[in-house]
């Protein structure tokens, strides 16, 4: 069986490596958002910041090709399917970057002031949700149910991550009120931190979606400690 | 997306068709529910019109055609002896791809069947063609033109005269062989607006080539394809939402999404 839509597969793969490349530039923000905290590197923030806006611009460049597609093509079935699921991957991408503008911002603001702690937790929450993310792209472009799933249950490790920062963060708020800005900082971070991994397991679950047409949430896949999101 | 429940209307069992000694269809196991349309879909020459016309056995009129299997109507096998053929194409009715209005008025081309079937009276007569030219979507545009040939009407008035000609003698199934391929994109959208409505009271079953028009009008889709010996074979049947988005079979795919051969 040849392929015979040679135009219609070019377009719906430059729609795939589009979103690779977006969780490249999402996953590199994350990175350097946690340099910028750990270094204290306002320079590098302000760049974070200001390169958000690039993200912005792929996420709807996509969304402008998937719908053309549709117009266009007619998808059906597994086509479909990936054009649907690329359209609520790509603001999933999009809401992760400006976590990571988010975590820039408290970073600008926290070189203001002496450092609370050592920083231990976060940067290994950030650890486990990049390479979530990471695996996240991969199963998507394999269209691999199976990875997709383990990747939605790490969601655990860093939600138990984040309940540990907030329990021990509490702890020094009551111990001396004069930490609580800084400690409300830090727990800013881990909540930014939480929710881009939240964002990656929704991400696999339309890749579920794309390779078994379920639209289903992931039992378990809840939100650890809710803060405004 | 189907919640009432579904009545099996027409129910094939390992039907296969013959001209001579070559098989046009092989072991074709399918159900066709009442008051849904049924599309069949697949490429050209893997026996959809020799299915279609093998459930009112219009094959019958193909010299050298065998039947093996059943087609029950109502649970009842049409090909058995004792079945009368003109009493099925009358409760199973045909609409084909080229509209074949008789070379008559609009009026007599609507009244021939329930003429056949020895209705005489005048207003009897009258009150049937107005009733089946307003369910064929056609009376506002002919009532004044009654008296007028059939053959004076556009390609896609044309077609919807010989669904009116096809519902005037109140069959209980309508087969229909591409009936929008050859008309231009209004026509093909009014005719799939009157397969959607006739639904109500009629079990359809629609060929058409058109993937698009398949996934518009119908509930259910049977997908079928050319085996190597190219006899033609039930590859799948589902619901229609389930094959235009989630089919099962890889060759289903490969056919609706345009990756075929
Ligand atoms: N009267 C006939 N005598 C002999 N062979 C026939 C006859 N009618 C059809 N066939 C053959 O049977 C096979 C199925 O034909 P059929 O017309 O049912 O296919 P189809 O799926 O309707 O094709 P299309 O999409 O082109 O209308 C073909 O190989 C065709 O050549
Ligand atoms: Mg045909």
């Amino acid at each position: 069986m040849t392929p015979t839509r040679a135009e219609f597969e070019n377009e719906l793969n430059a729609i795939r490596s589009n979103v690779t490349r977006m969780a490249l530039l999402v996953n590199t923000a994350i990175k350097k958002a946690m340099q910028a905290l750990e270094t204290r590197d306002e320079n590098l923030a302000r760049q974070i910041i200001a390169d958000d806006r690039h993200i912005n611009d792929l996420r709807f460049q996509i969304e402008a090709d998937a719908l053309a597609t549709i117009a266009r093509q007619q998808p059906v079935a597994g086509d479909l399917r990936l054009i649907i699921a690329v359209m609520t991957i790509v603001p999933e991408l999009e809401r992760m970057a400006d976590h990571a503008a988010g975590i820039a911002k408290i970073a600008i603001e926290m070189g203001k002031e002496p450092p609370l702690k050592p920083l231990i937790d976060l940067p290994r929450m950030a650890a486990i949700a990049q390479e979530m993310l990471t695996d996240s792209m991969r199963a998507f472009n394999a269209v691999d149910t199976a990875a997709a799933k383990h990747i939605i249950a790490r969601d655990d490790e860093v939600d138990a991550l984040y309940e540990q920062v907030f329990r021990e963060l509490v702890s020094f708020m009551i111990e001396d009120p004069h930490t609580v800005t800084r400690a409300m900082y830090l727990l800013f971070i881990g909540h930014n931190l939480e929710r881009i991994a939240d964002r990656v397991t929704n991400i696999c679950e339309r890749v579920v979606f794309l390779a078994e047409g379920k639209i289903e949430e992931t039992p378990g896949n809840d939100s650890a400690i809710s803060l405004a999101d | 997306m189907q919640t009432q429940t579904l009545t099996r209307k027409i129910e094939t069992e390992n039907l296969s068709v013959f001209y001579g000694s070559f098989k046009a269809i092989s072991d074709v196991s399918v159900e066709i529910y009442e008051n849904n349309v049924t599309a069949l879909i697949g490429p050209s020459g893997c026996g959809k019109s020799t299915f279609l016309r093998s459930l009112n056995r219009l094959n019958d009129l193909v010299p050298k055609t065998a039947v093996a299997g059943k087609v029950l109507l109502d649970d009842t096998d049409i090909y058995a002896p004792s079945q009368d053929v003109v009493d099925i194409r009358r409760r199973v009715g045909i609409v084909f791809q080229r509209p074949n209005p008789f070379p008559m008025s609009i009026f007599d081309n609507v009244a021939y069947g329930p003429r056949l079937y020895g209705i005489k009276k005048k207003s009897v007569l009258a009150e049937i063609v107005e009733e089946s030219l307003r369910g064929a979507a056609l009376w506002d545009e002919v009532k004044d033109k009654l008296d007028k040939s059939g053959l004076a009407l556009s390609g896609g008035q044309q077609q919807r005269l010989c669904i009116a000609r096809t519902i005037a003698i109140e069959p209980e199934v309508i087969l229909m062989d591409e009936p929008a391929s050859a008309l231009d994109p209004i026509a093909t959208l009014r005719i799939e607006e009157l397969i959607r409505k006739l639904r109500e009271r009629f079990t359809i079953v629609i060929v058409t080539h058109n993937m698009q028009q398949a996934a518009r009008v119908s509930d259910y889709t049977a997908f079928f394809n050319m085996g190597d010996d190219r006899a033609g074979y039930l590859v799948e049947f589902d619901e229609t939402d389930r094959i235009f988005t989630n089919p099962q079979q890889k060759l289903t795919e490969e056919y609706i999404t345009g990756r075929f051969g």
